[in-house]
């Protein structure tokens, strides 16, 4: 009864290609906005924002990027934490050789720089598909650990070559707390997935889709190739650099090579498989899932059998990972952006069965 | 069908030949299609129909012989280039983008006359969300015009067959082609359905002006709306004409029947 | 013989004798690849299962041989399993799907490995001495351990037994149907899911004897999973389906690594390993997108 069309008519086009067309969904994303804003920092504790929500939103990030190159294009890609790690090590360098720069034009910056990369890396794409071009992203994966582990240039010429990140300021107000990183983080959050939805119900979403639906048939009407393969991965590797500076300023402090290896990679692929491909709110969905899964089997361990050696723990968690993306891959391979979708769908019609 | 006087010739094949390793596919074909005609190529399975739209849309290059498109030699075409010149085509499979809905597959074919950049679409605002309103009207019309509304917004992977070939025409109609090549736009209808078809097609053909150039296998429809007819077999052009001289061609009739040659 | 002369044929050898590691690993990938069209990415969690399994038994105090039987037939089992609950429910599904599955299949047999055997590293030893070849260090200055010889000795055999074994014969036929066109091959009634298992079974007992033998080089731990890895650029040198092509492909990477590491690797710095592999396949992927000895790929539209 509640979740129903009715009476809300479309009258222009502009109406009807909005990002929420149906009413109940703009009531239910304001709702949403205004919890995550107000409440949650009323009723949270630091360490529920530090330890979770925070990388939540960092992952979320990672994941749209993902999803925009993997989901969306079709182009695989085992090498997204090459990414994060070129947005955090430049943004490092962007802050402590650049002082004067404001600090979100230095997530920008980074996020530049990772985007140049990111083309670098695809330029083979052409000539390249499939499981080669997954292996040309394990290649830069590989590289981009082995270049920041090797020279200390990276890191300012300092003898250890993990180090801590500057200070953060906006205007001169200090970036201290758990909630002013929180803010911040959610800042970049609203506005990066604003602009990742407009993209992907542009025409270069479309071009995307085309890719990776058809790509002989795409180039037959006339879509450039090289250019739609080349943007996703600009585009892509931007929101992986944000995130991964994001990572290394908000939430660890530092910047660590191994913070973005090959298990990051696969950790924001099986994000998306889980989440959804093709659909920006699985890649919340995904992250979600991601980080709670770890706590949800903590508790459910305790609760059955007491104390488990965090290393079982680890353990079972591959396990399930594992299991659950073949599960996942068999059941639903849209994931859960779909079954919500269903879910939707079921909702529109209740309480009548049809 | 239009009567025309002396139209401009539009597409030239001169002496075409193209192979494929050992398989050689045609051997000094040789037509020419008439601007605002409807042309239809037909001929047994195998005959190198398919293989001449690719060659005309830039797929395949010749390995001998020239084409000239619009009064111009043609060196090498891409299908890119090939569709910025106002080229666009039909599959015989089917090549829509099947994660997407109809609106979405037809909008892609406005895509060469989308300007806004990256930036602006991601910020979807002024210029970038008039052009996608703009275009949208223009899809609108297409749908409208292929009575297709009703399917508007379903993935067209869960489409019915005859219902994709309508969708996959009208995102070819998108970009507002000078000369449109359907590979079997025919294939797996009923009767209702290809009336509907050739309906459309001529209306195409007749109130836009486009050229036709179209692989069938239904005699009738070929005899209904077609101005001119070639006929392949084994790669070579037997015969070429109006519809009724070619169907009572004798070399015709024996590549139909399978007599040996 | 000179001593940059005889060292460099000592680097050279050295990197073929791990090139000849590297082939028995892809041929694992081949195998699979060449029956299901499906990349294993899990390939390395096999090898690191088996190991984990053999190491274990032996270290219980089981006879050697029975060892390498109950390993053997666990492998086996694995395959059967993995047949059964992960390909056959994929079967219709893009290629790149199932791919992704295997990387899901990977986490799995990580996790249950090291949670059934524990994840400390093992030593293994297998009987076959790691110690310089004598006679030939005395005549020609050439160092080379008795043991990279042994192992390259066996990988051979292995290889050249499997390439027999799948190009003649029944079975070999019904896997290059298999590998063709999986329904064209189940209408002449080969049975499908009986290939797919014995082929994983295979793939299974390649990893045993890689896990083995990398097991003594390495000790038995979590990083031999990470070897695997090491076979995507020999797959893509040799083309993901000849089995000729993962030889000589892993011959060619394991050499020219071995030499940039030891050359290349003192100018730019050190551990170019992780990587260098990756980048001579790189570059000949643009130059030849099919590899060596693959099959080049005609799209027809």
């Amino acid at each position: 009864m509640l979740y129903r069309e009715t009476g809300q008519f479309k009258t222009s086009y502009k109406k009807d290609m909005a990002i929420f067309p149906i009413r109940q969904d703009r009531w239910a994303v304001i709702a949403i906005l205004i919890f995550v804003v107000v409440v949650v920092p009323m009723v949270a504790t630091e360490h529920v924002i530090a330890g979770y929500l925070i990388p939540l939103l960092i992952w979320a990030i990672a994941a749209i990027g993902l999803n925009i190159l993997t989901g969306y294009t079709g182009q695989l890609s085992l090498g997204h934490g090459a990414f994060m790690a070129v947005g955090a090590y430049s943004a490092y360098n962007l802050a402590s050789r650049i002082p004067e720069l404001p600090i979100i034009l230095v997530f920008l910056l980074a996020g530049l720089i990772t985007a140049i990369f990111g083309v670098l890396v695809g330029s083979p794409s052409l000539r390249i598909k499939g499981f080669y071009l997954a292996v040309a992203t394990l290649a830069a994966q590989f590289f981009v650990e082995w270049a920041f582990a090797t020279f200390p240039w990276f890191v300012g010429g300092a003898a250890s070559m993990v180090i801590d990140t500057p200070k953060m300021s906006i205007l001169g107000y200090k970036i201290t707390s758990t909630l002013d990183n929180y803010y911040l983080i959610l800042g970049f959050v609203v506005v990066g997935t604003l602009f990742a939805k407009n993209l992907v119900r542009s025409e270069i979403g479309r071009a995307w889709m085309a890719i990776r639906d058809m790509d002989v048939a795409a180039e037959v009407i006339g879509i450039r190739p090289l250019y739609t393969k080349l943007s996703a991965f600009a585009v892509s590797s931007f929101y992986g650099g944000v995130a991964g500076a994001l990572y290394a300023f908000c939430y660890v402090k530092s910047v660590d090579f191994t913070a973005f290896d090959l298990f990051v990679s696969l950790k924001v692929l099986f994000m998306i498989i889980i989440g959804g491909m093709g659909s920006i709110l699985g890649c919340f969905l995904g992250a979600t899932f991601i980080v709670a899964l770890p706590i949800i089997l903590n508790e459910i361990a305790h609760l059955f059998a007491g104390q488990i050696p965090s290393a079982m723990l680890s353990n079972i968690e591959h396990m399930i990972f594992g299991g659950l993306i073949i599960f996942f891959l068999i059941v639903e391979p849209h994931g859960l952006a779909r079954l919500w979708m269903t879910a939707k769908e079921k909702l529109r019609l209740w309480p009548f069965p049809h | 069908m239009s009567e025309s006087q002396a139209d401009n010739i539009i597409l030239g094949f001169d002496n075409v030949s193209i192979s494929f390793g050992a398989v050689i596919a045609l051997t000094e074909v040789s037509f020419e299609v008439p601007e605002h005609e409807v042309v239809a190529i037909i001929g047994p399975n195998g005959a190198g129909k398919t293989t001449a739209l690719n060659v005309i849309n830039g797929v395949y290059q010749p390995t001998q012989g020239t084409i000239t498109y619009k009064g111009e030699v043609r060196q090498g075409m891409r299908p890119h280039q090939a569709a910025v010149q106002g080229i666009a085509r039909t599959f015989q499979n089917v090549a829509l983008f099947k994660g997407m809905n109809t609106v979405d597959n037809i909008m892609t074919g406005r895509n060469l006359k989308m300007k806004s950049n990256l930036l602006m679409q991601g910020l979807y605002w002024g210029p970038a969300q008039r052009e996608e309103i703009v275009h949208r009207q223009a899809v609108e019309k297409i749908i409208d015009f292929l009575e297709i509304e009703s399917v508007r917004k379903t993935i067209v992977g869960r489409l019915p067959f005859g219902l994709q070939k309508r969708v996959e025409l009208g995102r070819a109609l998108a970009a507002e082609p000078d000369m449109l090549l359907l590979d079997e736009p025919m294939a797996g209808m009923n009767l209702e359905e290809k009336e509907d078809m050739c309906r459309f097609i001529l209306d195409v053909n007749e109130e836009l002006g486009t050229t036709i150039v179209l692989i069938e296998h239904d005699m009738s429809v070929v005899m209904d709306i077609s101005d001119r007819v070639i006929v392949l077999d084994y790669g070579r052009k037997i015969s070429e004409g109006k519809p009724d001289a070619v169907r009572n061609d004798q070399k015709v009739i024996d590549a139909y029947l399978g007599v040996s040659h | 013989m000179p001593m940059e002369l005889a060292f460099f044929i000592e680097v050279l050898v050295a990197g073929l004798l791990s090139g000849v590691m590297y082939s028995l690993v892809a041929l694992g990938f081949v195998l699979i690849f060449k029956a299901s069209g499906v990349f294993n990415f899990a390939q390395g969690a096999m090898v690191l299962f088996a190991a984990l399994t053999f190491v274990r038994i032996l270290e219980m105090g089981v006879n050697f041989w029975l060892a390498v039987a109950i390993a053997l037939a666990v492998m086996i089992v694995l395959a059967i399993i993995i047949e059964r609950v992960m390909l056959r429910p994929l079967v219709a599904q893009p290629v790149i799907i199932l791919f992704m599955a295997t990387i899901g299949l990977n986490y799995f047999l990580e996790g249950l490995a090291q949670g059934i055997w524990d994840s400390q590293v093992h030593g293994l030893d297998i009987g076959i001495p790691d110690v310089p070849w004598m006679s030939l260090l005395e005549s020609t200055n050439i160092l080379i351990s008795l043991f990279d010889v042994w192992s390259a000795v066996i990988c051979g055999v292995l290889v050249l037994f499997l390439a027999f074994f799948f190009q003649k014969g029944r079975i070999g036929r019904a896997l290059r149907a298999v590998a063709d066109d999986n329904q064209a091959a189940m209408s002449v009634g080969i049975p499908l899911q009986l290939i797919w298992a014995i082929v994983w079974a295979t793939a299974g007992m390649v990893a045993l004897v890689a896990g083995a033998i990398w097991g003594q080089r390495l000790g038995v731990q979590f990083s031999i999973s990470l070897v695997a890895l090491k076979a995507l650029p020999v797959l893509i040198l040799g083309g993901f389906n000849s089995i000729a092509g993962a030889i000589i492909g892993g011959l060619i990477i394991g050499a020219s690594e071995k030499v940039a590491e030891v050359y290349l690797g003192p100018i730019i710095g050190g551990g170019i390993e992780s990587w260098v592999a990756y980048f001579i396949a790189m570059l000949f992927l643009i130059v030849r997108p099919q590899g060596l000895f693959g099959e080049k790929i005609i799209e027809r539209v």
